[in-house]
């Protein structure tokens, strides 16, 4: 059976719509059906995903190039799962965690309408429809990081909101060069006229604008200033869905779609990608071990992570630009996506325990916590588990994806690459022993002796990605699954079919 | 030359973003940059003297649609896009004002270099 595209949008669209009717003694139904709407969503991405299902849906029967058009194939399918395990994990997490804010279901508005926009930018077939469902979904994050109306949260939405914006302009801009110069707005189109008449300056000038646009919404250094304030001061699911899925749907995916399926892939695009991988990567690193805010550590490991989702991507970019074996390229772009995903659960798992440790205790200073490892042993052991998949210790999920990319950057020779990537991984594992020796073990303050277990649904949602952290493994180990999820997606970048797929569908 | 002047109204947009310490004339600042893209967007389906694309019930029966009508009228697919970008630009305007508000009720002050308690 299809599944109908426009689902994905309607669903969340919708329930955001109804749930700030609900007021405070009926916000229980409200948190109810926003818990349906997730979970559906996850339903419907794992039909998807299992049945391989791809195709395209012209929005009211208008044919491609005139019309809106949604599209579906193997990278959006990965994607759409990515976004519908964090939010219904983060969903899970907000039953309990947001009853000690006021205005519940206008938080769940937000939330969902989040989801749609980010569901949507992954789904949609031509430029501008992109640029409308990025700019909901940013709108509504740039709300939720100010939700709790603090010094700190609205000085940090402010900042966000200024980038944001920026951001948003420089990719309109380009849009709009990009629809003066090809005649069209549809991906599939814009890619046939660029194959048939090459790139002229005007291009790579949109080109530049997309970089430094969809760079600023994926928080890439040097474009990264806002992250480090935005994502801690938001309420931890919130955190969790903007460091786990934000950034990749409005970032790394956009640009990635961009600059593999449109502009296609030359050497010095992809030693750009690699570029600012690395500088992110290092960056990231060095400026997260200094940290004792906790949430902002984990902010600032987002940065560096996403460092390594744009350097597996960026060398496969440069390996088939150079012409070398697609094999190496297709592995480095497999390691690039596969960290994707994995870095989605980790570091959402990792903010939910930071959550759960701040509702607990008050306070997530570093300095100010210790010995918690008996008081909170389930957080505890959540936590170690997602500290050793982002620090990359087998058998979790973040080795194998890190393996990936090492062994694609010394098969294609870039041995300097595999060096660093290595080096920034043992620093990651030394800034998360860091946070295991001053939260978890140490002395117990003496304020803190009262501290709580969580329990409930925060332990549910910790819980189920806890467990993807130890299993995901299979993902690319086994190969039934690998060639259900993984290949597809990869796929979709290194054949670089897309534009004759869809003239040639509808 | 008036997509030069575009861009240059984009860039005093973005000078305005980058060193004004006022947050209100910081949102100001995007504000000109949006209109600046508005503008760039509207002048890329101008063409001067040319007609409305609208076929009528006469134009139709008396075969004035073919190649030069097409040549003729503006492009109305940019128009759109320009609508749909001054009501998203109208949304987050709102929310910037709104946010900037409750930033003066908090700090007392719109001074961004007084606004600083996030550093590291």
């Amino acid at each position: 059976m299809m599944i109908p595209l426009p689902l994905f949008v309607a669903i969340p669209l919708t329930t955001s719509f109804i749930v700030p009717f609900f007021g405070q003694k009926t916000k229980g139904i409200a948190t109810l059906l926003a818990n349906i709407a997730t979970t559906c969503l996850l339903v419907l991405s794992i039909y998807v995903l299992i049945t391989g299902q791809t195709g395209i849906y012209q929005l009211g029967k208008w044919s491609i190039p005139i019309g809106i058009n949604l599209v579906l194939d193997g990278l959006s399918a990965l994607l759409l799962l990515t976004i519908s395990i964090v939010s219904f994990a983060a969903m899970l997490f907000s039953i309990q965690y947001m009853e000690q804010y006021t205005a519940k279901p206008k938080y769940l508005c937000l939330f969902l309408l989040m989801v749609s926009g980010m569901n949507g930018v992954v789904l949609s077939g031509d430029i501008f429809n992109m640029f409308v469902f990025l700019e909901i979904a940013s709108i509504a994050s740039y709300a939720l990081v100010g939700f709790g109306c603090e010094h700190e949260e609205l000085e940090a939405s402010f900042k966000y909101m200024v980038l944001g914006s920026v951001a948003s302009m420089f990719i309109l801009f380009g849009i709009g060069l990009v629809y003066g110069i090809t005649g069209t707005l549809n991906f599939a189109y814009i890619s046939k006229i660029i194959q048939s008449a090459g790139l002229n300056n005007g291009l790579y000038f949109a080109l530049g604008m997309f970089i430094v646009g969809f760079g600023l919404k994926a928080a890439l250094v040097p474009f990264h200033a806002w992250l480090p304030d935005a994502h801690p001061s938001a309420p931890a699911p919130i955190s969790a869905m903007l460091s786990g899925v934000l950034i990749k749907a409005l970032g790394v995916y956009a640009l990635v779609r961009i600059i593999f399926n449109i502009f296609g892939v030359s050497i010095p695009i992809g030693w750009i990608l690699v570029t600012l991988g690395v500088l992110s990567m290092v960056i990231g690193v060095f400026l997260a071990v200094g940290q004792w805010d906790f949430k902002r550590l984990l902010a600032y490991h987002s940065i560096s992570q996403m460092g390594y989702v744009v350097l597996g991507v960026g060398i496969g970019a440069v390996v088939l630009a150079q012409g070398k074996d697609p094999a190496w390229a297709s592995l480095a772009i497999l390691g690039g996506l596969f960290h994707l995903i994995n870095h989605s659960v980790f570091k959402s798992l990792l903010f939910l325990t930071s959550g759960s440790i701040e509702l607990s205790t008050g306070s997530r200073q570093l300095k100010q916590l210790g010995g918690l490892a008996e008081k909170m042993p389930m957080t505890r052991t959540m936590c170690t588990i997602a500290s050793a998949a982002i620090a990359g210790i087998p058998p979790f999920n973040g080795f194998w994806s890190k393996l990936l990319i090492v062994l694609a950057a010394v098969k294609a020779g870039f041995y300097g690459l595999a060096a660093v990537t290595v080096l920034v991984s043992l620093v990651t594992l030394i800034s998360f022993l860091k946070v295991q020796r001053y939260v978890f073990l140490g002395d117990l303050p003496e304020k803190l002796s009262h501290v709580k277990e969580s329990k409930g649904s925060m332990a549910w949602s910790m819980g189920i990605l806890a467990c993807l952290c130890i299993v995901m493994g299979l993902f690319l180990l086994w190969g039934p699954l690998r060639d259900q999820i993984l290949t597809p997606a990869v796929q979709v970048l290194v054949q670089n079919l897309y534009s004759s797929d869809i003239i040639s569908m509808q | 030359m008036l997509y030069a002047m575009c861009f240059l109204l984009f860039i005093i947009g973005l000078y305005c973003v980058l060193v004004k310490k006022n947050m209100v004339k910081i949102v100001l600042g995007i504000v000109i940059m949006e209109y600046a893209v508005n503008l760039f967007l509207i002048m890329l389906g101008y063409r001067s003297g040319g007609i409305a694309p609208i076929v009528g019930q006469d134009e139709y029966t008396s075969g004035l649609v073919d190649a030069s009508f097409i040549q003729a009228s503006v492009d109305p697919l940019p128009q759109a896009l320009v609508l749909t970008a001054i009501v998203i630009s109208l949304g987050s305007l709102a929310l910037m004002i709104s946010i900037c508000i409750r930033t003066y009720e908090r700090y007392g002050t719109f001074d961004i270099t007084q606004i600083r308690r996030l550093k590291g």
